[in-house]
């Protein structure tokens, strides 16, 4: 039997309901919050800042530090809090794929801190982090050449589709879930496979998720401008 | 011929195409990306002589520029001077040579200033590595005492001093204080009674959230005749 319908009753090239917010938590330099269908992420940006220990430092240009984490009430079955391997493989890749929009060149010796935390989790939160980072780390002024949306597309099934719920995650019949984060040129900063597809299969879930990425960054710019609305009427 | 694709004063958000060709020049919180000008900044974009492109920053760190006057807090001590936290990424240096007063040799500096003192600077250096030096010397430039300290954004601070320093110098006589504004957006308060500190707070809070409102001077005396 193969895929012929989605769990939610969604088209094979739709994403979730999708919102965001800015400057949900005020005591940080830049916060934001995304939401994609029931996952949740919230975002934090401290600094640039100076980095301590001072061994860490990189005297020619600023260090982004990473930190995804998902709270234990985010999952049915509760995690345990606390880092795993797990999510230092996600701080790690979410690092890498906000890099290269980054110009820390300006802040020797700094850090940029960017702490990430599910509060509810049915799949996709990496991505969600990843697009909710990029808004937070623009709303504390870091300079960024261009934003960074992600979106995780995938095969379940025989069908290709996107942005994955945990349903389709655990299709019996196998599922690849494929993480894509761009920025808004449509430059790949993240790809994550694990599973199988072929080479057609893989050029069809970009292209989906070229349209994903699209979308989001939409309505991440969407969110900024409404922020600072006030500030235009001016 | 370049083609420019913002209206002024545009809120614009990184990424976004400002101008094309290379008849334009990226002048601050822009970059050139090929022959394009790319925004990286989240600001009001402004065009100048008709040739820089500039985006007015309207979040971020206080950056530290020479000739600032701003008002530190003294966390750290060496034999050759103090160091300020100034808001900014960095902490700034202030040089026993760069102090108003005759300081011996082998004095013990924290007589000077100690742990904790804020002190009113202007920043005289600021090298390539992001190491910023203060000075003390000049009109106006002292450790202050007593009153209360708040902190804005230092974005708003053109705001909070006003033209030519109109809206200070109203906050001033209208609540009886003592106002000084740090560039890097670090506010210093000194009243006679407390309720004129409080005031003056408020006024400056209200004028930080309010920042975009135009005629905004005329609508603080309004806000400040009717607390009297």
């Amino acid at each position: 039997m193969s895929y012929t319908k989605r769990n939610d009753g969604r088209k094979f090239d739709e994403t979730r309901k999708m919102e965001a917010k800015l400057g949900v938590i005020p005591r940080a330099d830049g916060s934001a919050m995304f939401k994609t269908g029931d996952t949740i992420a919230i975002a934090a940006v401290y600094g640039p800042r100076e980095l301590h220990p001072k061994f860490l430092q990189d005297p020619e240009k600023g260090i982004l530090r990473c930190n995804y984490d998902m709270t234990s009430f985010s999952v049915p079955e509760r995690k345990k809090p606390g880092p795993s391997r797990r999510s230092t493989e996600i701080s790690l890749v979410t690092e890498k794929s906000l890099l290269p929009v980054l110009d820390l060149k300006q802040f020797p010796s700094a850090v940029v801190d960017v702490f990430i935390e599910i509060i509810q989790a049915n799949s996709g939160t990496r991505c969600a982090g990843i697009t909710a980072a990029s808004m937070a780390l623009a709303h504390a002024g870091v300079p960024m050449r261009n934003l960074v949306s992600a979106v995780s597309v995938g095969k379940v099934g025989d069908k290709i589709v996107i942005d994955l719920d945990k349903s389709e995650e655990d299709y019996e019949e196998g599922a690849t879930d494929i993480p894509v984060a761009m920025t808004g040129n449509h430059e790949i900063t993240l790809l994550q496979l694990d599973g199988s597809v072929s080479k057609d299969e893989l050029l069809k879930a970009l292209e989906l998720a070229k349209k994903g990425c699209s979308e989001i960054d939409k309505l991440q710019r969407k969110t900024l401008r409404d922020f600072y609305k006030g500030v235009k009427d001016e | 011929m370049g083609n420019i694709m913002f209206k002024e004063k545009d809120l614009v958000v990184p990424g976004d195409v400002l101008a094309e060709g290379m008849d334009y020049l990226p002048s601050g919180g822009c970059i050139r990306d090929n022959d394009k000008i790319v925004a990286n900044h989240l600001g009001l974009v402004t065009l100048e002589n008709n040739r820089f492109v500039k985006v007015i920053p309207l979040t971020g760190k206080y950056i530290p520029k020479i000739g600032d006057t701003v008002i530190g807090q003294v966390v750290d001590m060496s034999f050759s001077g103090w160091y300020l936290n100034i808001n900014g990424p960095y902490e700034a240096a202030l040089m026993v040579k760069d102090v108003a007063e005759f300081i011996d040799k082998d004095a013990d500096l924290s007589q000077f200033y100690n742990f904790g003192d804020l002190i009113v600077a202007k920043i005289n250096r600021v090298t390539r590595y992001s190491n910023i030096n203060l000075t003390t010397k000049g009109p106006g430039l002292r450790k202050v005492t007593g009153g209360k300290v708040i902190s804005i954004t230092s974005t708003k601070v053109p705001r909070v001093i006003g033209k030519q320093g109109s809206m200070v110098q109203m906050l001033k006589e209208k609540t009886n204080c003592n106002i000084m504004v740090g560039q890097n957006g670090i506010v210093w308060i000194e009243g006679k009674n407390p309720n004129d500190e409080l005031l003056a707070t408020e006024a400056i809070l209200k004028i930080e959230q309010e920042s975009h409102i135009d005629g905004l001077t005329d609508k603080m005396k309004e806000f400040l005749e009717s607390r009297r």
